[in-house]
């Protein structure tokens, strides 16, 4: 029988889990080095900061004390394993088709009866797609998830970095500016936050055991008995 | 189980995640790791932007108000007290180490060589960025003119400063040292350089964090490795907080 989800998808996972977690707990370390942010191309007076962020407190970050150099020692490392595991899921899902045959809506799926339906469905806990693996308010999750936000922190982490602006100045030029860039390095790593609470609550109220297990092993198909 | 218990045990769950990186975080395998990624980001960072890319330059409009003065901002020496109320006329720069002519120059020395003016912005450690025009003599003219020796890999800059206690120092390969924007940098704004912003000299090191740009500057040294300058990480952060020693990222 057919697993319901691939190696590379299970492989990729984790992975990426583990990666996603040293990125955002050492990213809140390194904000803590300077709490305050800009639109713009620059910006260091905290009178001209669109936003103060909260000093994020020492059980939430990487390491368990403030300490730039170490969080930065992290972060460099786990971007690496970030951006190319993300690379390699995108190679994958593309070559295995799980993309256009799992993630991919369908024109009809974005129809306001069908997102209705969905979104109804949710609200009793049921969760499967009708006739397909996911539904449609799954797969417009997932689609942004592997669209925007996980290919958008490695775009705005790169635009941070000095050493990359010589090679690709358009970069941070149509992120509007460095200051701009971190700011939106800022909120889409919260906005993949967000996702993360999401995604635990679903699996947490939707067979969670099963759902964990399916994850590491590869679980079955689901039969669909309409 | 209640709200309460389960935000604890989340928090509990995060910290002792955190904890145990904490501690692999600190042993030798992940030092050699964090090195590794080091050299991946600036051997990635080289491969795109190939030995000479410059860093952006701006138009005078788009400066901000004030470069903000970080790190050492004046220097607690009587001679540097002296030096500055006589607008440091009798300040030396020398360049020595592994060179055939070592020189000792003047700032007024240092502003008859062919200057370049730039307006690049900087970009701290902590996160914060300012634009600016800097002005002074390229590195590369003073290494030509003091004549390199080809066993020197690497530039390191002294400084009059001391922070924390420690004298402050910084180091770049020669691939930096010789890039164009790589300036000794004597004018802030087209007015001399102030004393927050390391007054009379100080390194504009462009396609690297802050803490690259070392200011107070005294000397630049050629070396063959920074093993045996301080505690041989190649600067005062390096050495101090194990900070990178490659501030591309």
């Amino acid at each position: 029988m057919k697993k319901r989800h691939a190696l590379s998808t299970r492989l990729w996972h984790w992975i990426n889990a583990a990666a996603l977690i040293v990125l955002f707990m050492s990213g809140l370390n390194i904000s803590n080095a300077h709490r305050y942010l800009y639109w713009g191309d620059y910006g260091y007076d905290p009178a001209d900061a669109w936003t103060a962020v909260m000093r994020f407190p020492a059980w939430a970050t990487l390491p368990g004390y403030y300490d730039l150099a170490a969080a930065r020692d992290w972060h460099s490392l786990a971007a690496w394993v970030f951006a190319l595991a993300l690379l390699a899921i995108w190679v994958a899902m593309l070559v295995n088709r799980h993309f256009a045959c799992d993630v991919m809506t369908a024109p009809g799926e974005w129809k306001t009866s069908a997102l209705k339906q969905a979104f109804l469905d949710h609200l009793r806990g049921k969760f499967a797609g009708h006739g397909s693996k996911y539904n449609p308010l799954q797969k417009i999750t997932y689609g942004l998830v592997f669209g925007v936000l996980l290919p958008m922190m490695v775009v705005t982490g790169l635009a941070i970095s000095p050493g990359i602006e010589p090679a690709a100045p358009w970069l941070i030029d149509g992120l509007g500016g460095r200051q701009s860039a971190r700011s939106l390095h800022f909120l889409f790593a919260w906005a993949l936050f967000a996702f993360f609470v999401v995604h635990i609550v679903m699996v947490l109220l939707s067979k969670p055991l099963r759902q964990v297990w399916g994850m590491i092993a590869g679980g079955q198909e689901d039969h669909v008995d309409e | 189980m209640s709200d309460i218990k389960r935000r604890t045990l989340l928090a509990g769950f995060a910290a002792f995640g955190a904890g145990a990186c904490t501690e692999i975080g600190q042993t030798d395998t992940a030092g050699d790791l964090f090195d590794t990624a080091e050299d991946w980001h600036r051997l990635a960072h080289r491969a795109l932007a190939g030995r000479q890319r410059l860093a952006p330059e701006y138009a005078p409009e788009d400066r901000s108000p004030d470069v903000k003065g970080n790190g050492s901002i004046t220097v607690e020496t009587e001679e540097y007290r002296q030096a500055l109320s006589e607008g440091f006329a009798s300040w030396r720069l020398a360049v020595t180490g592994l060179v055939a002519q070592p020189l000792s120059l003047s700032l007024e020395e240092l502003r008859a060589l062919p200057q370049r003016t730039q307006i690049t912005r900087h970009d701290c450690v902590e996160g914060w960025s300012a634009i600016a025009e800097w002005k002074g003599p390229q590195l590369s003219a003073l290494l030509d003119q003091a004549k390199i020796r080809p066993e020197a890999n690497f530039i390191v800059f002294r400084c009059a400063d001391t922070l924390y206690g420690e004298p402050y120092y910084e180091s770049v390969d020669l691939v930096d040292a010789y890039h164009e924007q790589t300036i000794i940098a004597h004018e802030l704004n087209g007015a001399p350089l102030p004393e927050k912003n390391g007054a009379p000299l100080r390194m504009r090191i462009e396609r690297q964090l802050g803490y690259k740009h070392a200011k107070y500057l005294t000397a630049i040294e050629a070396v063959a490795s920074f093993d045996d300058i301080g505690k041989g990480k190649g600067g005062f952060w390096e050495d101090e907080y194990d900070y990178q020693w490659y501030a591309g990222i």
